[in-house]
């Protein structure tokens, strides 16, 4: 239409100091959690970026050059391929995302690029997610969110103070509430993933493996962080009875003890068991397949499978956080029916290893009249070994079973099992290594175990002749108080503990137990609400069988009356109109009726002066009124009694 | 080539939901309000899209939460945008006259009405481009004034206004139009000119001119296009390039006729209202009692502003006979 340039488009407007603050204040928020998990020259580098933008934004400098940034793209992205040896994949893509968010504060001049950064910010808060979706980070990035919506209203109203903006910013966020709730219940889920995700996508989390060298348990032992969580219908049972069965390993090289093949097999029930219990899982993401159970697992979760070993597998490795429901019995009678191959793997050893250990199994052997004689020989000699139960055994060399039960005798539990499943082995006893969790804290809040990677435990298994895989906890032997009371006590004191295991810190433990119950409702209500418990949630309000197409439907529907509802508050009344003006525009229309219109120029008083001599009949109440009027407009005080008159004398005004 | 359906006022009047120009005050109903997306806007879609696509796939409970919380933000912001915009009453002030060539300043009173403040508002007038940026204070008023191009004497019409907004968020552009009954009065572009000759009885120019001063003369001066060929000095042009007028003096007492006729016949109408314009600007200048005589039109000697101002509007709508 015309050449002039439009004061509100945002390429012209040129970024401020107080955009540009905002705006590096919003990319602190989103991108220093990443600081943790990239290498510490990007961190050194995005910091240094947005740095020099505060810098020349301060000084009012020039922004550098494009080949500037172009070299500093091209180096960056070297160093990022140096690094991760691709520039594709979850951790290399948001280090990049991390890079590109201060390259681009660097060449942005106006406010259509300061959006885009701003858009930016978004794709970084959902990056966060992929590390940890907790509540601490959920507030951090609600925070964030407030940070980069001010940082929005105020490309928008440059010239307004930053605490209306703020407030303006919360106003939208409150109101994007509702919808935004609507969403989350209603919004058709999908079971991802729609397409391959990176390989490393599941890098960093911890847990069991099917290996188990030396050490690596005690490792695991040290790290606080949660492995699952159990809700029980009822009491939970007795520490000594929390055996949460995972990994069953077989093959031993003289070191390292491995899984080997896993043969599938059919479920069957187990038989008697003194006591049932009833119980659902929260098994946090581990990557592997393993769904732990309370031993001896009584039934399966839907869709998984079951090996001849007693382990339960879920079709895919677990990288989600799952939930699944189970029943368990305590002290049933094991299995008896084993087929002889199974046997042999049970028996089997490294040549050449351990002659001392060797030497005194055949001891037991022959002095021995049954296998189950051989188990107690056993047990006795580790209960009276004066073994030390530690968190940071000593090195062992080749002959790592003798080193340790003749030489060391300090060890984790792997080094017990290890030595006593070796033992019974070489003494014709079939025996296995089996991991899993042993124990886990009940929370005085909610009652809900939570069951920690310090609670990771290994233990062993033996065959008896008719008795079956019977299981035997060499550490419970050495060291009582491992099982009874927990890691806390066996250890000695002064060796380094996890943090919230140490017995002084008991405030911190109660504090804990709070946070727990919070983060376990989080968990279900937030973080686990998937395409299952939207289903569930429907039917309790009385939509059975919700499809996808009933979701939208209803979405839809509640989405336009939320924006209707939106639009009605937008649109209320909230000036009312003045009783005062009212009547008077009541009695201008009726003198219009008449024909005698108000012209724009006219007061109130030449026009109810003309009205008047037009209209010598009501000449009386027209003269009243328009005094009335001018008196309650202009005059300091509008007392009501006057108002009323004034109001019932347009009212009864007749003019025919 | 097309034309544009909004060329018909009939298409133009229905969409823009008004018939100008609008009397009084005008109050931008809803249905007067438009908005659309802007590229921002756009692009906070895409966002949103890929953000949705993000956490299907990798199962981010938080990511379908972050992106719904930005959807109802962007709802939200539609929604405010267009509050931003609704229900402000625009009325029109007084513009004072000026002269052609200059700008009109339009004064619109923009008032909020409501108790929340309306800020980053966008004033435009539509022809001219002539365009602020302001802030509506809450149940409050606020004046802009716009100064629009006066090209031509006579009223000059405000014409089309647009206002316009993106605030809270600005992926959402509110627009609406309003064409308030205003118009300011514009003078001729007043051309400065000696004053013709005061002659209490003269009724005629050229008698006028021969009987005052013809003989008090006093100075030579540049010629201007007004001046009567009388009184060019021909021995001083015949002696230099340039053409001279010779003034002269004893012309302060009395009454002084801005005469139609006194100006060359050769000048167009426009000029010689201009020249009436410079006449009466002078005229009130020297403090004389002055009257304005056009075709068909005459108004009585008399002083003051109020006298100069019924001139200069005269001369303003004057139309060719």
């Amino acid at each position: 239409m015309n050449a002039q340039p439009h004061p509100l488009a945002p390429e012209l407007r040129a970024v401020s100091g107080r955009d540009l603050a905002a705006l590096v204040a919003s990319l602190l928020l989103v991108a220093a959690p990443h600081a943790e998990h990239s290498p510490w020259w990007v961190a050194m580098l995005v910091l240094s970026l947005y740095a020099w933008r505060v810098y020349l934004g301060i000084t009012r400098a020039p922004l550098p050059p494009l080949w500037l940034l172009l070299v500093l793209t091209a180096a960056a992205m070297g160093g990022i391929w140096a690094q991760y040896h691709t520039i594709f994949g979850r951790s290399p893509g948001i280090v990049l995302l991390c890079l590109f968010s201060g390259l681009k504060l660097l060449e942005m001049r106006s406010h259509r690029d300061a959006t885009v950064v701003a858009f930016l910010c978004f794709f970084l808060i959902v990056t966060n997610f992929f590390y940890s979706q907790s509540i601490p980070t959920a507030l951090v990035m609600c925070v964030a969110l407030v940070a980069i919506t001010t940082t929005l209203v105020g490309f928008a109203a440059p010239q307004r103070r930053s605490q209306a903006n703020l407030r303006t910013a919360g106003l939208l966020l409150a109101h994007a509430a509702p919808a935004a709730l609507v969403l989350f219940l209603l919004f058709p889920r999908v079971q991802g993933p729609l397409w391959g995700v990176p390989q490393d996508a599941y890098a960093g989390v911890s847990g069991l493996s099917d290996t188990m060298s030396p050490g690596n348990l005690a490792r695991l032992a040290l790290s606080d962080a949660t492995a699952f969580r159990v809700e029980f219908r009822g009491e939970p049972p007795p520490p000594q009875l929390r055996y949460w069965r995972g990994p069953v390993l077989w093959d031993f090289d003289g070191r390292d003890w491995r899984m080997g093949p896993t043969i599938l097999s059919k479920f069957t029930p187990p038989v008697g068991g003194d006591r049932t219990y009833r119980y659902s899982v929260v098994l946090e993401p581990h990557n592997r397949n393993w769904l732990f159970a309370l031993e001896t697992a009584a039934s399966l979760p839907p869709g998984a499978r079951y090996t001849e070993d007693g382990q339960i597998l879920s079709r895919r490795p677990v990288r989600q956080r799952i939930r699944y429901e189970l029943e368990s019995v305590t002290d049933a009678a094991p299995e008896t029916a084993q087929d002889s191959g199974a046997l042999r793997r049970a028996l089997r050893l490294p040549e050449g290893f351990d002659p001392r250990s060797v030497a005194l199994a055949h001891e037991w052997r022959d002095a021995s009249q049954s296998d189950a004689a051989i188990v107690a020989r056993a047990i006795d000699f580790l209960r009276a070994g004066r073994y030390v139960y530690t968190l940071e055994p000593p090195r062992l060399g080749v002959d790592s079973v003798d080193e340790f039960l003749f030489d060391t005798k300090a060890g984790f539990c792997e080094h017990f099992a290890s030595a006593f499943v070796f033992l019974m082995r070489a003494a014709g006893v079939p025996a296995r290594v089996v991991t899993g969790y042993q124990g886990g804290d009940v929370n005085p809040v909610d009652q809900i175990v939570t069951v920690r990677q310090s609670d990771a435990h290994a233990w062993a298994e033996v065959y008896l002749r008719g008795q079956g895989w019977v299981r035997v906890d060499p550490t419970a032997a050495a060291v009582p108080g491992r099982i009874a009371s927990g890691l806390a006590r066996a250890v000695p004191e002064g060796e380094p503990l996890p943090l919230l295991m140490r017995p002084q810190l008991q405030w911190l433990r109660s504090l804990r137990y709070q946070w727990e119950a919070l983060s376990y409702k989080w968990n279900i209500w937030v973080l686990g609400y998937d395409p299952q418990r939207q289903r569930e949630l429907m039917s309790l309000v009385g939509m059975r069988d919700a499809d996808w197409r009933k979701l939208t439907a209803t979405l839809f529907t509640v989405l336009g009356l939320f924006t209707a509802l939106l639009l009605v508050w937008s649109l209320r009344r909230v000036v009312r109109p003045d009783p005062v003006q009212k009547a008077w525009q009541a009695f201008c229309r009726k003198l219009g009726a008449r024909g005698i219109e108000r012209s724009p120029f006219e007061g109130p008083r030449d026009y109810s002066e003309r009205a008047a001599r037009d209209l010598p009949q009501a000449r009386g109440a027209i003269h009243r009124i328009g005094e009335l009027y001018v008196a309650l407009r202009y005059g300091a005080a509008a007392p009501p009694a006057r108002i009323d008159e004034l109001k019932r004398l347009v009212r009864d005004l007749r003019l025919s | 080539m097309i034309r544009s359906p909004l060329a018909n006022p009939r298409i133009a009047n229905w969409l823009y939901g008004f018939t100008p120009p609008e009397r009084g005050v005008v109050v931008l109903r809803h249905r007067r309000v438009y908005i659309v997306p802007t590229r921002a806007g756009w692009l906070y879609g895409a966002t949103l899209g890929i953000l949705l696509v993000g956490s299907i796939n990798y199962a981010l409970s938080l990511g379908f939460a972050l992106t719904f919380v930005l959807t109802g933000l962007g709802l939200a912001g539609m929604v405010h945008t267009a509050r931003n915009l609704a229900r402000t009453a625009v009325s029109a002030g007084r513009a004072e006259p000026v002269y052609a060539g200059e700008a009109a300043q339009f004064h619109l009173l923009l008032d909020s009405r409501v108790p929340f403040e309306r800020p980053s508002i966008l004033v435009r007038h539509v022809a001219s481009g002539a365009q602020l940026v302001i802030d509506v204070p809450a149940a409050a008023v606020a004046d802009v004034v716009l100064a629009v191009p006066a090209a031509k004497r006579g009223w000059l019409p405000l014409g089309r206004v647009m206002l316009e907004t993106r605030f809270p968020l600005g992926l959402f552009r509110a627009w609406s139009y309003v064409e308030p009954d205003a118009r300011c009065l514009v003078y001729p572009r007043p051309e400065r000119t000696p004053l013709p000759p005061t002659s209490p009885e003269a009724h005629t120019g050229a008698a006028r001119a021969q009987a005052a001063g013809s003989d008090d003369f006093s100075a030579l001066r540049g010629y201007q296009p007004s001046d009567s060929p009388r009184h060019v000095a021909w021995k001083a042009v015949a002696r230099s390039e340039d053409m001279l007028t010779k003034q002269f003096s004893g012309e302060s007492a009395g009454e002084l006729w801005l005469d139609w006729r006194l100006l060359p016949a050769e000048l167009d109408l426009e000029r010689r209202l201009s020249c009436l314009a410079g006449w009466v600007l002078a005229a009130q200048q020297s403090g004389a009692l002055y009257g304005l005589r056009l075709p068909g039109e005459e108004i009585a000697p008399a002083r003051g502003d109020a006298h100069r101002a019924a001139c200069l509007k005269a001369l303003a709508l004057h139309k060719a006979p």
